[in-house]
């Protein structure tokens, strides 16, 4: 087949090892990024029973600092980030004023006055802009765009802290999770975090791009005994939406809250003030009138993303996410619903290409790894 | 790669003639697209299709894609042992027959493509 070559989409540092290895790349944000390599049901089931390696140096990261860098991501962040210690990670919200999305972020805090939010591909200079303007306000603390002096793998599943402790020093089994640590990973300076987008045990790792050939190589070959292989965006995202894990501008985004997007327990309610917080306030207290919901269908089909959900026979909100889990092997996916028609077991109808075909709330995550 | 004794169209299918009958069903190229096949929706038997008429769907992980009838004719067979295992699309494209047809014009697979036209249209 023919791929895109075009010049005008960003590569990451990986960019040869995903053509070297025959991956299918896709434009995704602007980036040329490997969807599949040996295929979506294969990576995400070696995910689930062994491990598998992500390039996600796509991903950008935005470093906050100064002697107010607290009071600023506090401010911009809907997550309570006193809370972190050195070394801890947390998700949180970049809320608008309406306590809506402007991205959702994992908050490292890399020193007492020093964070680095890692924030989503396709809105890495909006959340610069934004955050830029924001963080101002709240006295001596500055942004710096600092996504192009990393790349980031993601080694993902039962097997990722044995294959991995075999190139590091870092004590990683002794690493919590949403914890981080520096050090070494194959002789290359490192950051790494126990933290991904599975629902499985693993690790992200951040180093040099210069770097990022021998980091990827030496992982590929410290796991073939393993069974570690190559992992695509295409497994990536039907592993997190089985974990139930939001993506941005599928699942949320500017137009539907924190609240709506049932995320209430990354609000830290009794913080002070951030972008937002009366908003979310009101809504807890009133209720929201939307709310998003785990389904799986109960006809024979995918609810996909954008398609129309009908309650009663009228239409009442829509697919954000949708897929055939090759782990669990259902339909699944994620909506957002009237709330008084949200609870587990509510059935509903979702619109497959002119046809309403039957789904039913059920609890989420869809699936959960044993620990 | 491409069988000889198949014609191929621009949209992705594959066609079996045999006298006034053929079967239908999607080239390798067409699976490689798609990724792991999950869902493969067909006609009744009996439904009278037009070339280029839509005859079903089939579905992968990642996306959704409408079928094509190479030519005009009236659905003579389904294959829903398929349709019960659609991931067999992928291993055996070729293979993988959908539906069968009673072909109503011998003339329109003139336009049909042979297996190397098929393989430089997929370079």
């Amino acid at each position: 087949m023919t791929q895109p070559g075009s010049a005008a989409l960003k590569k990451t540092p990986l960019n040869a090892r995903h053509r070297a290895a025959g991956a299918r790349m896709v434009d995704f944000a602007g980036w040329d990024m490997p969807v599949e390599y040996s295929g979506i049901v294969d990576e995400h089931v070696a995910v689930r029973t062994r491990a598998g390696l992500f390039d996600v140096s796509h991903m950008g990261e935005i470093e906050i600092a100064g002697t107010d860098a607290l009071a600023a991501v506090q401010r911009i962040t809907s997550n309570d980030a006193s809370r972190l210690a050195v070394g801890q990670v947390q998700y949180a919200a970049l809320t608008t004023p309406q306590g809506t999305f402007v991205d959702d972020v994992l908050t490292y805090r890399l020193a007492e006055s020093h964070f680095m939010l890692v924030v989503n591909a396709s809105n890495i200079m909006k959340d610069f802009r934004w955050i830029t303007d924001h963080v101002q306000e709240a006295g001596d603390a500055v942004a710096v765009n600092t996504s192009p002096r990393y790349a980031l793998l993601a080694l993902q599943g039962p097997a990722a802290l044995q294959v991995l402790q075999s190139l590091t020093g870092i004590d990683l089994a002794g690493m919590k999770y949403y914890w981080f640590a520096n050090g070494e990973v194959a002789a290359v300076k490192a950051t790494v975090s126990r933290t991904g987008y599975t629902g499985e045990d693993g690790f992200e790792v951040f180093v040099a791009p210069g770097a990022a050939e021998r980091v990827w190589d030496a992982i590929i070959d410290a796991g073939r005994e393993a069974g570690v292989i190559p992992a695509g965006l295409g497994a990536r995202d039907t592993l997190r939406l089985e974990a139930s894990m939001r993506l941005y501008g599928n699942d949320m985004d500017e137009t539907t809250t924190v609240l709506e997007a049932d995320l209430g327990w990354i609000v830290g309610w009794k913080k002070p003030d951030f972008i937002g917080a009366d908003v979310l306030r009101d809504q807890k207290a009133t209720g929201v009138t939307r709310k998003l919901v785990g389904f799986e269908m109960i006809d024979r089909a995918i609810g996909r993303h954008g398609y129309d959900v009908y309650v009663d026979g009228r239409k009442a909100g829509v697919v954000t996410s949708g897929t055939q889990t090759p782990f669990l092997k259902k339909a699944i996916g994620m909506a957002y619903l009237p709330a008084d028609r949200s609870e587990t077991g509510t059935h509903f109808e979702i619109d497959v290409r002119g046809r309403r075909l039957k789904a039913a709330v059920v609890p989420t995550p869809f699936y959960k790894r044993a620990r | 790669m491409y069988p000889p004794d198949l014609k191929y169209t621009k949209d992705h299918e594959w066609i079996r003639i045999g006298g006034a009958t053929a079967r239908v069903g999607i080239t390798d190229y067409a699976q490689k697209q798609l990724g792991d096949v999950v869902y493969l929706e067909l006609p009744a038997v009996g439904r009278t299709l037009k070339k280029g008429e839509v005859f079903g769907t089939i579905e992968s992980v990642k996306a959704v894609s409408e079928l094509y009838s190479p030519v005009s004719g009236e659905v003579t067979e389904v294959n829903s042992s398929l349709t019960q295992k659609p991931e067999t699309v992928n291993k055996d494209p070729h293979g993988s027959w959908m539906i069968g047809l009673k072909v109503s014009d011998a003339a329109e697979s003139g336009d049909l493509l042979d297996a190397s036209q098929y393989t430089d249209l997929t370079k």
